[in-house]
């Protein structure tokens, strides 16, 4: 219990760390690579929650997918070797006020909240064959209806970023 | 403050990085920034409801939604990338402060 403390502290850390340098960083490579530590860290948190499926998902989609995805759109879309990766923050001051009020407010509204957790957590050896059952049993239309969204969405995508 | 990690906090680490990616949405001007902001706020929203799946009652509907969320967020980043780029072809620029006509 006292390692999987440590563990999650070290995740904590780097997921908050990265997120930061994600969200006030100049550079944007430097952010997506910042997002690529959040990613993994929180990938991390997953395992920690026992969900195997989920952590593998989040890392193979994710950092493989969206992650490459958003790679190729920053180098689309700026002159590499130029100033233009360079960016900046708007209105930072009014920001930082609206965000740490909302912040705050859903942090303290999240712990001073009974949730009344379970007193032994859900700790299997693995949940992959649960989840299956579940997705082609009791989620089987969400579950077609995400496979048609993801086809709309590739066509679609496809059809935007072709050229004319 | 180095209790024994419990619901609460992952509640804490996902309120944090929702507040992250909600000043990322609202301050940055980079397009593709603001899509890396949605991101954090999507695992936010991930870690929220695993964490809310171990620590309650019913722990695979809870992951089964937030295979629906990972789901949804690819067709978000895929389509918005590529308007992010038809965007850059018209205006030459991805800075949402200047694009602010319908056609160039």
């Amino acid at each position: 219990m006292m390692l999987e403390n440590y563990v999650f502290y070290l995740f904590a850390l780097v997921t908050i760390v990265s997120a930061f340098i994600v969200v006030f960083s100049k550079n944007i490579v430097h952010s997506a690579v910042a997002l690529f530590f959040t990613l993994f860290s929180v990938s991390g948190f997953y395992v920690l929650l026992r969900a195997d499926f989920i952590a593998l998902t989040q890392i193979l989609v994710y950092i493989g997918g969206i992650l490459v995805l958003i790679i190729f759109g920053i180098m689309l879309t700026n002159k590499v070797t130029g100033a233009e990766l360079k960016t900046r923050n708007l209105h930072f001051i009014p920001s930082v006020v609206v965000t740490g009020i909302i912040t705050g407010m859903i942090i303290f509204l999240l712990l001073s909240t009974d949730w009344n957790p379970v007193k032994d957590p859900f700790s299997p050896n693995s949940t992959i064959k649960q989840i299956g059952f579940k997705l082609l049993g009791d989620y089987l239309l969400p579950f077609e209806i995400a496979s048609v969204i993801l086809l709309v969405a590739l066509i679609g995508s496809a059809m935007y970023a072709r050229k004319k | 403050m180095f209790t024994d990690v419990g619901l609460n906090h992952y509640l804490v680490v996902s309120g944090i990085l929702f507040g992250l990616g909600l000043f990322a949405l609202i301050s940055r001007k980079n397009a593709i920034l603001i899509l890396m902001g949605i991101e954090l706020i999507l695992n936010a929203c991930n870690i929220n409801l695993i964490a809310f799946a171990r620590y309650k009652a019913n722990p695979i509907d809870g992951q089964v939604m937030a295979i629906f969320v990972i789901i949804l967020a690819v067709c978000e980043a895929a389509i918005a990338l590529a308007i992010i780029i038809n965007i850059y072809k018209n205006f030459s620029t991805v800075d949402v402060d200047e694009v602010n006509t319908l056609r160039e």
